[in-house]
């Protein structure tokens, strides 16, 4: 044991990285996605770095977000770091929740970060958060279907193209379905989608005043054309599919088109779980001719809350995590494929990485994304496909309920958009708009 | 020819009930067997029931991942622990309440069960900010009491049938003995009541081991259970259905296997009083 | 035989349990009402002051309240009404003379065991998914449309998931109290040449309606609290949100603790009617 922390010390002294400070064991709360996994096991590259242990707290992601804003609201200090995604970053960092990540080192180089990540992940120009990957959402279609109906995907279609595409690929008595989206209730899940594919028919959520837009007439046709859209070219159970449901379809080669995440992309095209690996297309995502696409952006970002007495220890894993070494490392050990990908401009520019099928398109799709002006006409917020105030997940979720259900055939989608309006203004009025 | 209608029937009973029985264990038994498939062939079309390459990859995946023992070893000493401490707790509770009954009795005992109504999502907010403050969080002992909370009114009514059921002439001539009431307790009722207090203690350790809402949101790394071992296997990237199951089955199995090993114990003594 | 003495000793030894149980329901109690007449949103600076009965009012006048409590009601009757049902079919089965009792009987209690995340993950995915789940494979055999489960009977769903969780809880007790059953008793009735129903409506029935009783009773607490089973399958859509699971909402998805807590009080107020009515028959059981 002692010649352990003795061999630890010493890499320490060789490692830049290194702080003087002792010893520190970090708790981090992370998401049970696979790029989180991948970097749970290259821990030990950390603590070789930098003599800190790590502690994983590794939940699913309902949980996760329920935990850790249970924790940083009552003040609880149970997490050094936190992985918490670009809607919570703006809000925790404007009530100096997080601490500042402005102090990082040149070698971090944080200009290399992409501009649009950048953006959503810092207030008033101050980095709150890391990102350790980050996505939009683009189509990814089967090559060979398309072809079959006699189709060629642009790379950037409209709407009615691709519903015309989905109604022709489909083939119900052969379980192929031309289309499958999401329609699982939440606001990280079907809500992400619609709000964002809202954007493209010139919907918004609130006017400039605050007042929910369910009763437009923009509404209506996005609700009216996604719904007819899965009922006709659908999954059967769409209603209760979500990124994860549909990922397995499509992997299973049951579905035409997926519009969804563009980290998707390394696992429809990864050979060892999809049986569609060699027969993948990307196009970006739809749009109706208004100057807007229905894609989003995200990203899961590390972040520090204020308080931890660990912040120095905090500050080294997200640097190690977050690096260009670190792209590097798990290209070394995983395959270029397998890096967390939209964090960093020099990966695009990287020419292995460029090899990549979906590199590019990812990259379009997130540099045609802006949260600061999402949508066709002018709005208060921020946000492509979420509103970055404190009150939106819970009512998001409830309206989503409300389109779930939609979906399923319980409602129409007029009662659908009038229980959303008055559900809406019901929580806006609550929270003293 | 009795005999003969008697075994038919019993045949036919044998059938019924193996049949309903099979039924109800099915979707455990399909979890496990899910557990040793691969990823491929736990979503076969059609499903593969017996026939399939059986592998223990999808627990070395999970182990490799999580770090079981550690989980597991917190599950135990939460619900062990909270089970002995309200045993503790409620003997003397139910000891009284049986044998030196008053008017008010009944009505504390239905008390009692009355705050196992308070709606966890409504304190969990209370409940946190005093953790907080006690410096409870994410330790065993924090949870330990919370779980002994919950449970003690279930406890103390359990005990307090079986200690109800033993003939109060015994106790009398124990103190005509002269017996202390301490002597009394340790060296007569308990022992009597020892099937009873058996399967109080396996009850409440199923429930303290199944209990997800307050594991779950109380504990970060340190004094995680279980539940919160489930919690990162739900829903992840993509179906995987046969890691999921090997992390289910990696969870219900050590009470699985206590609860069988116990079930003649846990059927004798499951009464709650019922029985009169 | 109680005398002063003892009654003094056993007041002390109830003492702990009672002490710690007050505190348990009157801490919490105290804060929720203090956070139910606040405004109190964490995520916009906390504490924003008295709000009298606000919180309240807006509970009830929102358009999710009613339909939550329709939704709690019926999945907790629905459940007690399978797992009383069949928990009695099952007692009298378990009952008879038949080969292999103790591992059949294994088999029936072996639900549970199961924790609640576990059983609703695992009949989620691998049972009532549309496309994967063996239900949809089932049916596809037969030659029907398979159904979807989640989406088109949600209530439905997750009554069969809770109910599968406590149908063996019911069966034990209901199995305990019939072998109690005087065996001379039932004889009798049998060479006396009583039908096997009227031996089962005049017998057996009234001699389990003390344990019927105690199941529905300890059932119905455990019922009122449903959480897992909702948040792992639908996540409250489709109307399976319950008053726990709007609660919940509130207070941890719209960070809304005042609103969040003046429905807990709620289903306190529920919960406790529902005790009230359940203990009165209770009550009058366990004097017999």
């Amino acid at each position: 044991m002692a010649f352990h922390t003795r061999a630890l010390l010493g890499a320490c002294a060789v490692a830049a990285l290194c702080a003087p400070a002792t010893a520190e064991t970090l708790t981090i709360a992370t998401v049970n996605n696979g790029d989180m996994i991948r970097m749970q096991g290259l821990t030990q590259d950390f603590t070789d770095k930098t003599g800190h242990t790590v502690e994983w707290v590794t939940l699913e992601e309902n949980v996760l977000r329920q935990r850790v804003t249970q924790d940083i609201a009552a003040k609880g200090g149970q997490f050094d770091i936190m992985t918490i995604g670009m809607y919570e970053t703006p809000i925790w960092g404007k009530q100096d929740w997080l601490v500042a990540l402005d102090d990082l080192p040149d070698s971090y180089d944080t200009d290399d970060i992409l501009p649009a990540m950048r953006g959503g992940l810092s207030v008033d120009g101050t980095l709150y958060a890391a990102p350790f990957y980050g996505e939009s959402s683009m189509i990814m279609y089967r090559t060979d279907l398309m072809e079959k109906a006699g189709l060629e995907m642009p790379d950037a279609p409209t709407w009615e193209f691709v519903a015309d595409a989905a109604r022709k690929m489909t083939d119900k008595d052969n379980e192929i379905y031309g289309i499958c989206l999401r329609g699982k209730a939440g606001w990280g899940e079907n809500m992400a989608f619609l709000t964002a594919t809202g954007n493209s028919f010139g919907a918004r959520w609130f006017d400039e005043d605050w007042k929910p837009q369910f009763d437009t007439p923009q509404w209506k046709e996005t609700l009216s054309f996604y719904i007819d859209l899965l009922n006709e070219a659908g999954p059967p159970g769409a209603s209760t599919n979500g990124f994860n449901e549909n990922l397995s379809l499509f992997q299973q080669g049951k579905c035409g088109m997926w519009i969804d995440a563009t980290v998707a992309a390394s696992f429809v095209t990864n050979p060892d779980d999809s049986t569609v690996a060699d027969k993948v297309g990307f196009a970006l995502a739809p749009d109706t001719g208004l100057g807007k696409r229905g894609n989003w952006l995200w990203a899961w970002a590390l972040a520090i809350p204020a308080g931890t007495q660990k912040e120095a220890a905090a500050k080294q894993f997200i640097e190690w995590a977050t690096s260009k070494e670190y792209l590097d490392l798990v290209a070394s050990r995983e395959g270029w494929a397998n890096v967390p990908p939209g964090t960093r401009t020099s990966l695009y520019e990287n020419p292995e990485y460029a090899k990549i099928p979906f590199a590019k398109m990812t990259l379009d799709s997130i540099n045609s994304a802006d949260p600061t002006n999402p949508t066709v006409d002018p709005v208060p917020y921020i946000g492509v496909q979420f509103v970055a105030i404190p009150e939106f997940a819970g009512i998001a979720t409830q309206v989503g309920q409300e389109f779930s259900a939609a979906l399923a055939g319980q409602q129409t989608v007029d009662e659908a958009l009038a229980k959303a309006q008055t559900l809406t203004a019901e929580e806006m009025e609550a929270a003293g708009y | 020819m009795a005999r003969a209608v008697t075994n038919r029937r019993k045949a036919l009973n044998t059938l019924i009930a193996w049949s309903i029985g099979l039924l109800i264990f099915f979707p455990i038994l399909w979890t496990i067997l899910t557990s040793f498939k691969t990823e491929a062939q736990a979503i076969n079309d059609p499903p593969l029931f017996l026939f399939f390459d059986w592998t223990l990859e999808n627990y070395a995946v999970v182990q490799e991942r999580s770090d079981y023992m550690r989980f597991l070893w917190n599950s135990v000493i939460i619900a062990g622990g909270s089970t002995v401490m309200g045993i503790i707790i409620a003997v003397p509770a139910a000891w009284s309440m049986a044998f030196v009954p008053s008017k008010r009795t009944k009505d504390i005992l239905l008390w009692m069960l009355s705050t196992k109504m308070l709606p966890a999502v409504g304190v969990l907010y209370p409940i946190y900010l005093l953790f907080i403050e006690l410096g409870l969080l994410d330790t065993r002992v924090g949870l330990t009491i919370v779980l002994m909370l919950i449970n003690l009114p279930i406890i103390v009514w359990m005990l307090y049938t079986y200690f109800k059921e033993i003939p109060g002439e015994i106790l009398e001539a124990a103190r005509m003995d002269g017996a202390a009431l301490k002597e009394e307790i340790l060296y007569i009722l308990t022992p009597m009541a020892v099937p009873g207090i058996a399967s109080t203690l396996l009850l409440n350790i199923i429930l303290a081991w199944n209990e997800a809402f307050w594991t779950l949101n109380l504990t970060a790394a340190k004094a995680a259970p279980l539940t919160a071992f489930i919690a990162s296997y739900s829903s992840p990237e993509g179906l995987f259905y046969a890691k999921l199951s090997a992390a289910s089955t990696m969870a219900i199995a050590p009470i699985l296997i206590l609860g069988w090993f116990s079930q003649k114990q846990l059927v004798r003594g499951l009464t709650f009083g019922a029985v009169k | 035989m109680a005398t002063q003495h003892s009654r003094s000793a056993a007041r002390i030894m109830m003492a702990p349990a009672v002490v710690l149980l007050l505190g348990w329901m009157l801490i919490p109690l105290t804060m929720t009402l203090y956070f139910s007449f606040k405004k109190y949103l964490p995520l916009r600076g906390g504490d924003l002051g008295w709000v009298g009965f606000d919180n309240y009012v807006r509970f009830v006048s929102s358009s999710a309240f009613w339909p939550s409590v329709q939704t709690t009601l019926v999945i907790v009757g629905g459940v007690l009404l399978i797992t009383v049902v069949l928990g009695v079919l099952l007692a009298i089965l378990l009952d008879q003379p038949l080969w292999g009792q103790g591992i059949v009987r294994i088999l029936v209690i072996a639900p549970f065991f199961v924790m609640p995340t576990v059983s609703a993950l695992v009949w989620k995915n691998m049972f009532m998914d549309p496309v994967n789940g063996l239900f949809a494979h089932l049916w596809k055999f037969f030659g029907a449309q398979p159904v979807e489960w989640l989406s088109d009977a949600p209530l439905f769903s997750i009554i069969l998931i809770v109910s599968w969780q406590w149908l063996p809880f019911a069966t034990l007790i209901l199995l305990t109290a019939i072998q109690s059953l005087d065996s001379e008793q039932l004889e009798a009735s049998e060479m006396d040449g009583a039908p096997p129903l009227a031996r089962f409506g005049f017998i057996i029935l009234p001699h389990l309606s003390r344990a019927i009783t105690i199941v529905v009773l300890i059932q119905t607490i455990f019922l009122l609290a449903v959480f897992a089973e909702i948040f792992v399958t639908t996540q409250g859509s489709f109307g399976t949100r319950t008053l726990t699971y709007l609660i919940f909402q509130r207070v941890l998805e719209s960070q809304n603790v005042g609103l969040g807590s003046a429905g807990g009080v709620y289903a306190i107020i529920l919960a406790n009617i529902v005790a009230i009515f359940l203990m009165r028959i209770v009550g009058k059981n366990l004097d017999s």
